[in-house]
């Protein structure tokens, strides 16, 4: 089964415990307003407003299509940053063996795979496949979502999966709504029965001052997962927003400051979560 | 004795003279440097035929390198103690009787490291601190045991006055051992360096707390012992001075280096250097070494009157020397030029393929030389890496991808280390300072340590890209140093002022951040 790749990071540091390497796919159900990639969002309608911006024609048309040749690619970026539909013309159409190939380059080094994306659980028929090959060859398999997907109903999933990094981008769910575009009803009943069946390695939330309420939600976060923390110990990461990669139009959202995070890492202990990460 | 010339003896007396005056040089510096002064007077060394030519020019044309050794050796380049046997006897010299308990062991440490001789006059091992010490640890609690060990590695950095100077820990973890990553995590002193031998029997959590220790203070750097283990009869090695595997109770009389890069320049083509131009250089290179080996065991009278072997804790049959090189890369890129093909170290399989016949010929060569007094090395001498000076322009440390240079993936960096570390039982290894968000994430460095060690990588350190203590080429830096010193301020420790250079000439803090 082909999947859209957006990238793969061979080394990575930040997308889960050890080494890792990171595979992200193309094409997520939320529209963040502070998404840090929203070159990950949409799938390429071959638009062309990208041609003009590449400096070393690795963009070109052909058959109707914008095509890409990687090895041309000064990686500059400006392809996506001149999208105009939250995407990017350097997605590659690849099976979960072509994937594992270049997974296997970076082994004896990485201890496992992290699929993120956007939201990678929208391939999950390729995620089966790539998390079953991964496993053969002893390495850990961990899943970076946004929460949207029903897991309880996906046995097949969850027995390739040793844990998912969840992201809760707020407890309320009017709130969510104005953050991301969606409802959060099957976040937070993902929230619950991930933790409960010890398949949540890691939650996550972006401290965004002013556009929800961050504080209840790392309050709710935490109470929530502080009963199962026996099955398996759940790290919080708490993110300070940065408007690195943001669109133009939410570049007004405020960073919080160290006091500030430190604050919600108060909040998160005092409700008994004890592996908390600020970023 | 061959006589010299008054021109020559005019310009030694300049050099001494302006050593004297040197605003920077503390006390210690300057009669460190004034004595090798007076060693260079002499002519004693058996030299073979064309070394001036090749050794005594041009730094543009210098193929081989004494990394200014003195011409006349009197004391080995590095002792590697038995501080077991020093534990065990006490010292009849220094009137010690073995120590008691913590307080008598670390005492009778700091007073037998300034009678250990060294090319630096300081001691390069300073023991396998968590295991000599660990019989010490009983009874004591934690907060006692680091007072004492707080106390002791300030005195070790305020009197060993440069930071080759290296103790060692691990494999298994002990209490010692944790306790040591510690107090120098809290420290962040550029004195000792520290490896920590990783095996398979290396703890998982020990090897994180080094982890942590070394982001925080660039040290200990990680040794693969499953290779040196079996390289050292008994796996009784120990890493001494920058790197370097040596024998413990012996350690190393000499250390030369080829300067690959400027061999490739003086060759025509490949077929030249390798049938011509390198053959000869190593050959020089080789007589070189046994000439030296010869002065200091057959003349200089060191074996015969130091106390350290008189009371065994050393022998003489313990020592090997030290067969280095520098500039592999840039040797690479030449000779393929020369031979009009594409290609750059680290980032071309004919590069790196080639890298490796060239490490076969000198091993080869290497284990065709008869080299005297080595008999535990089979009568032959260890190849290194050698990590490079500051006067190095353009010719990289080892086997060392140029900085600047290093690929963008980690992963194929690792990929050529993994080509050549294998060749160098004496030492070799490879610096990656590595980004802050790691502090959060340490388990990302111990993976890659052990993937590393179960493939051919021997050794490998890390450190946080924004520490004060820094590793510049092998050995340990602190920033605030070298500030010090460029604004022309006296600074205690010599490796100050080598990292000063290295970082001016040769890029040395401008790795690739990981």
């Amino acid at each position: 089964m082909l999947a859209l790749i957006n990238k793969i990071i061979p080394f990575s540091s930040v997308d889960g415990p050890g080494n890792r390497t990171a595979i992200f796919l193309q094409g997520c159900n939320f529209n963040c307003q502070y998404c840090h990639n929203p070159e990950t969002i949409k799938v390429c309608v071959h638009c062309g407003a990208c041609l003009d911006y590449c400096p070393t024609g690795a963009l070109y048309r052909e058959g109707g299509k914008v095509q890409y040749d990687h090895t041309k690619c000064a990686f500059c970026d400006e392809c996506f940053k001149h999208c105009p539909n939250s995407s990017s013309p350097r997605i590659r159409l690849m099976t979960a063996q072509d994937v594992m190939r270049q997974v296997d380059r970076n082994m004896p080094f990485i201890r496992g795979i992290t699929v993120s994306g956007g939201e990678c659980t929208q391939q999950a028929g390729f995620l089966y496949e790539l998390l079953a090959l991964a496993r053969k060859k002893g390495l850990d398999t961990l899943l970076d979502s946004n929460g949207s997907y029903d897991f309880s109903k996906d046995e097949k999933l969850l027995n390739v999966t040793d844990g998912v990094m969840l992201d809760v981008k707020a407890w309320d769910m009017q709130e969510h709504l104005r953050v991301t575009g969606c409802s959060n009803e099957l976040v937070l009943s993902n929230l619950r029965f991930l933790a409960e069946i010890g398949k949540l390695e890691e939650v996550r939330t972006v401290i965004v001052p002013g556009l929800f309420n961050t504080e209840d939600t790392v309050r709710q976060v935490s109470r929530a997962l502080a009963p199962h923390l026996q099955t398996r110990s759940i790290r919080y990461k708490i993110i300070a927003y940065r408007p690195m990669g943001v669109r133009s139009e939410y570049q007004s959202l405020r960073s919080p400051a160290r006091e500030e995070l430190e604050k919600h890492e108060k909040i998160a202990r005092a409700e008994g979560m004890r592996d908390i990460v600020l970023i | 004795m061959k006589p010299i010339d008054m021109k020559t003896v005019e310009e030694k007396r300049q050099e001494i003279l302006s050593i004297l005056k040197e605003p920077t040089y503390t006390h210690e510096q300057k009669v460190t440097y004034l004595a090798r002064r007076a060693e260079n007077f002499l002519t004693v060394l058996d030299e073979p035929e064309g070394l001036s030519e090749l050794m005594r020019c041009d730094v543009e044309e210098r193929c081989i390198c004494n990394l200014f050794e003195g011409e006349a050796p009197y004391r080995p380049r590095y002792i590697c103690p038995d501080y077991e046997k020093f534990f065990k006897n006490g010292s009849v010299f220094l009137q010690l009787d073995p120590p008691k308990d913590l307080f008598e062991a670390l005492n009778n440490l700091l007073i037998l490291y300034h009678n250990v001789p060294s090319i630096t006059n300081y001691p390069v091992y300073l023991g396998d601190l968590d295991t000599l010490l660990e019989p010490f640890a009983a009874g004591l609690d934690d907060e006692t045991i680091m007072r004492a060990l707080r106390l002791f590695f300030i005195n070790v950095d305020r009197t060993i006055l440069d930071s080759f100077a290296h103790a060692d820990i691990g494999p298994r973890k002990t209490r010692m051992g944790s306790l040591i990553l510690k107090v120098e995590a809290e420290l962040e002193n550029a004195v000792p360096n520290i490896t920590m031998r990783v095996s398979d029997e290396t703890e998982d959590d020990f090897l994180l707390e080094a982890v942590q220790c070394a982001l925080r203070c660039a040290k200990p750097s990680f040794a693969n012992d499953k290779m040196f283990r079996p390289e050292f009869d008994k796996g009784d090695y120990c890493i001494a001075s920058c790197y370097n595997g040596l024998y413990k109770g012996g350690g190393s009389y000499t250390l030369s280096r080829l300067l690959l890069a400027n061999i490739a320049k003086r060759s025509k083509d490949l077929k030249d250097f390798r049938d011509n131009q390198l053959p000869y250089v190593m050959d020089v290179m080789a007589r070189y070494m046994d000439a030296r080996v010869r002065f200091l065991v057959e003349e200089s009278g060191f074996f015969e009157n130091s106390f350290l072997v008189k009371e065994g804790l050393i022998s003489r049959n313990r020592f090997t020397a030290m067969y280095g090189m520098v500039g592999l890369a840039e040797c690479c890129n030449i000779l393929l030029e020369k031979e009009c093909k594409q290609g750059r170290f680290g980032h071309s399989e004919a590069a790196d393929q080639l890298g490796v016949e060239i490490m076969n010929w000198i091993d080869e060569f290497n284990l065709k030389h008869a080299a005297p007094y080595c008999e535990c090395t089979d009568g032959h001498y260890l190849l290194h890496s050698q990590v490079g000076i500051d006067s190095d322009h353009g010719i990289s440390p080892g086997t060392r991808i140029p900085i600047g240079e290093e690929p963008d993936e980690l992963i194929d960096h690792l990929k050529n280390i993994n080509l050549y570390q294998k060749y160098f039982p004496s030492g070799t290894g490879d610096i990656f300072p590595v980004d802050l968000t790691v502090h959060k994430n340490p388990a990302f460095v111990t993976d890659i340590i052990r993937g590393s060690f179960k493939l051919d990588i021997r050794y490998l350190s890390f450190y946080g890209s924004d520490s004060d203590v820094v590793r510049v080429t092998g050995y340990l830096v602190k920033r605030s140093e070298m500030e010090k010193l460029q604004k022309g301020e006296n600074v205690r420790q010599n490796t100050t002022g080598l990292g000063l250079g290295a970082k001016d000439n040769c890029k040395a803090l401008d790795r690739r951040v990981r």
